[in-house]
């Protein structure tokens, strides 16, 4: 079979089953950053504006927006890859079906990532939308936002399936949720600079994909990054992407091939 | 059928809702670590929001001439926040599971425990756990010096499990409308405006005056109101006009609910 | 007036889901100490009539008392004495096997102490002493089975609700359960229960009612059932099928009644080796030919002209 056709059948799988929600999917994909953006943003922002003059010479909102859309691209990889995941591996016994026909365990994987990187596409999308509405992000450049928080969640994708790949029930995923995405999500640049944390988390922040995707993300919305600078924060998750890739594909390959 | 000829049981006071609450800690007796990592998250937030974002926020003012810190202003929005999310998740979607696929209540109800004994038991299921993670929350709060009196703080424990019980008894009631999961959707989508437009990170007074009324109104707003009130010490008469109205919207709750359980379990 | 001694009373009993009666007006009594049985297809009613007695489900009108009391005013108090086993086994997954019976005999409001001791003794009873620390979801159909039974003995009821212990086990563990159903028998408790095997209700039953389509068919003991609506054998033929349909007629008065099926023919009979040879006879070759017994399941076609399981 060929490469591409493999990978199809997951996405179309996964597509079939999207189906049945998307009406809700999407609306909370519109949503979300609506009430984010207006209380965070707006409200909150209009006080941090008022004692601080902003953040890094920006407004808040400005400052806020991108962060939030790399973040919610990070919280929709972390639920693709693991209750589906799972779900296939044990549950619904999916890829033992689909392991059963021309199907192999590289195409399950290509398919996963690609399915995800479509959903966190329409969040990434909708986010940006949303965002300029609320006027930030007038520039082409700004577009840029949309692939670069996709590659961050991308560098959550391939690590979450790898983790994925070894459970055996779902008592994990709230520990993932609760120890990893949430504390990234308050504490890894989103809501203020990485430069207000204790110099050791500072570290720790940086050794994370997170703090890179936003610093990207942030940066191409407001102008204010200069190519290698990019390169780097785009370097750090897609090391993270790849290295991920490669544990989830082994430890797949040692669950699924019997 | 005429209603002279309908034949139902009379309401019971549901005394036997004790069991139900045995019944919970039995089965988290193998999960306790799901209840404990219920403790991080609103203290992340705390630390996140509170004091890494309160560090561009000096101070907020709370009316009345009063100032507080942002990590001041922020914390009982939190811990009512959880309180309310506590009880709101364990009333949807662990109810809606025990109610949908368990068949937990299908069994109870073969037994001398009523429908209304396994709904309220639920309820108080609920606010128990949510007492605790309030507990805990208040200490780190008294740790940070975040609370103006320890008296304030005891209340505000109290005051948390009135919230708890008005989402609880809230939640149990929305769950019996619910046919499939894709309906939490829903409820996750509701929570989110109120957690977030609730003088949960800034003050009221940011909205113009048609849209204050209308926050002032909802039940996170009453419930951040009075327990914001306890732990900074400004108490006044507004307090127990939360208290009456969380004490009605849990009474409310626990009569729908119960009218909507029997309908749906005593076929 | 019914005999005093009836713990089950039911006159014109009656169910409705809305436009659907799933109950229609059925009259049955059920004495102490008696092994009461409702023998139907699916949809026949046997459910809805033991949720009824169970007190989980208002009754739509007519009479039924349980130990002479109203299950709409006092279903508490009769839900203390009853013990139930649902259709399908409302395990608490959640739990470990003992801790099931353990907080089954809390909703009884006994003590921990009690509901401890009754548990191992149960545990014991069921022979799932062993699993006692395990996950219910463990546990083997059979097995849940038979705790849901220990489950429904927590509280020493005085009558036990049974709706279709057996479905979906296999032969070992049915007869494990049978086993245990009859113990319980001769100590005392009256059963009552639900089923669309036969060969149950013969085993368990002595007194059944046939349900069909929301009514009662017939009432009596297994064997008065036999004897008043089948013959003593039964001559099972098998033809080729294409040979089946050009029987018309030639099977007559050979035996007292002829049913044809579509893969083959009964011929009810006081002497079945007899008919066989009355059969051949005529010229006939059937591809098989059994003499059995008649059974329920006779008892079931010849009342509703279908066959029980399908």
């Amino acid at each position: 079979m060929s490469l591409m056709a493999g990978t199809l059948h997951v996405v179309e799988y996964n597509a079939l089953v999207f189906r049945r929600i998307w009406r809700g999917s999407i609306a909370v994909s519109f949503f979300t950053p609506l009430f984010f953006l207006a209380a965070m943003g707006v409200g909150l922002g209009g006080l941090v504006n008022r004692s601080s003059g902003g953040v890094n010479g920006v407004p808040y909102l400005d400052f806020l927006a991108p962060g939030l859309i790399a973040a919610a691209c990070m919280q929709t990889a972390a639920i693709e890859a693991t209750y589906p995941i799972l779900a296939k591996i044990m549950w619904d016994k999916t890829y033992e079906a689909a392991l059963a026909t021309p199907v192999t365990i590289p195409d399950l994987i290509r398919g996963e990532v690609v399915w995800t990187t479509i959903r966190m596409f329409i969040v990434a999308a909708m986010f940006w939308i949303v965002m300029y509405l609320f006027g930030v992000g007038h520039s082409l450049e700004a577009l840029l936002a949309i692939p670069a928080s996709v590659l961050t969640g991308l560098a959550f994708s391939s690590t979450i399936m790898a983790f994925t790949a070894t459970r055996r029930n779902d008592s994990g995923f709230a520990a993932i949720n609760r120890f990893v995405i949430i504390p990234l999500y308050l504490l890894g640049g989103t809501f203020f600079p990485i430069a207000k944390l204790p110099l050791a988390l500072q570290a720790l922040a940086w050794a994370t994909p997170l703090a890179h995707g936003v610093a990207l993300t942030r940066g191409v919305v407001l102008g204010n990054i200069n190519a290698p600078e990019a390169a780097l924060h785009a370097l750090v998750p897609l090391a993270y992407f790849a290295g991920g890739l490669l544990i989830a594909r082994a430890l797949l390959v040692k669950r699924l091939a019997k | 059928m005429s209603v002279l000829t309908r034949r139902t049981a009379p309401v019971r006071v549901p005394t036997r809702s004790f069991h139900m609450v045995e019944r919970n800690v039995m089965a988290y007796r193998h999960n306790w670590i799901v209840i404990l990592s219920g403790f991080f998250e609103p203290v992340l937030y705390l630390l996140g929001i509170g004091f890494g974002l309160g560090s561009l926020v000096p101070a907020v003012s709370t009316g009345g001439g009063h100032t507080v810190s942002y990590a001041m202003f922020v914390a009982p929005a939190l811990m009512a926040t959880s309180a309310m999310n506590g009880a709101v998740y364990e009333s949807t979607s662990n109810f809606f599971y025990k109610l949908r696929y368990a068949k937990t209540f299908e069994a109870v109800i073969q037994t001398p425990v009523g429908v209304e004994d396994a709904a309220m038991g639920e309820v108080i299921w609920a606010v128990i756990r949510g007492c605790l993670y309030s507990i805990g929350f208040v200490m780190i709060m008294q740790a940070l010096g975040l609370i103006a009196s320890p008296w304030g703080g005891v209340l505000s424990v109290l005051a948390a499990l009135l919230i708890g019980f008005a989402f609880a008894a809230l939640g149990t009631a929305i769950t019996t409308f619910m046919r499939q999961w894709q309906d939490h959707e829903i409820v996750t989508l509701g929570l989110q405006p109120l957690f977030l437009f609730s003088a949960t990170f800034f003050p009221i007074t940011v909205y113009p005056p048609i849209l204050q009324a209308f926050v002032a109104v909802t039940p996170l707003y009453r419930s951040i109101h009075l327990i914001r009130g306890l732990t900074t010490g400004q108490i006044d008469v507004g307090l127990l006009v939360d208290v009456l109205y969380l004490v009605l919207l849990g009474l409310v709750g626990v009569a729908v609910a119960s009218v909507r359980l029997r309908r749906r379990l005593l076929k | 007036m019914s005999d005093p001694h009836s713990l089950i009373l039911a006159r014109q009993l009656t169910k409705r889901f809305g436009d659907l009666t799933a109950v229609d007006g059925i009259d049955f009594e059920v004495a102490k100490g008696e092994a009461f049985g409702f023998l139907g297809p699916n949809g026949a009613g046997k459910t809805s009539t033991m949720r009824m007695i169970g007190g989980v489900s208002p009754v739509t009108s007519g009479l039924l008392t349980i130990f002479g009391l109203d299950p709409a005013r006092h279903g508490p108090t009769i839900r203390a004495r009853l013990g139930v086993v649902p259709q399908a086994d409302t395990l608490d997954l959640e739990l470990t096997v003992r801790e099931n019976l353990m907080i089954y005999s809390r909703y009884f409001d006994l003590s921990w102490r009690e509901g401890a001791r009754r548990a191992d003794e149960l545990l014991e009873f069921v022979q799932l002493k062993e699993r006692s620390r395990d996950k219910v979801d463990e546990l083997s159909g059979g097995m849940k089975r038979r705790l849901t039974i220990a489950r429904a003995l927590i509280n020493s009821p005085e009558l036990l609700l049974l709706d279709e212990p057996t479905t979906g086990l296999d032969p070992q563990a049915r007869h494990l359960v049978w086993d245990r159903l009859y113990r319980l028998k001769q100590r005392g408790v009256t059963l009552v229960l639900t089923t669309h095997y036969m060969d149950e209700a013969e085993q368990l039953c002595d007194r059944l009612v046939v349900l069909d389509k929301a009514r009662i068919a017939a009432e009596g003991s297994p064997r008065e059932l036999i004897d008043r609506y089948s013959t003593r054998e039964v001559l099972e033929l098998r033809f080729p099928i294409d040979e089946q349909p050009s029987l018309d007629g030639k099977l007559n008065d050979i035996a007292e009644r002829i049913e044809v099926l579509p893969d083959r023919v009964l011929l009810y009979t006081s002497d079945g080796d007899e008919a066989i040879a009355a059969v051949r006879k005529r010229g006939l070759q059937p591809e098989t030919a059994l003499v059995r017994r008649s059974t329920l399941e006779d008892v079931f076609l010849r009342l509703t002209g279908r066959s029980l399981v399908d």
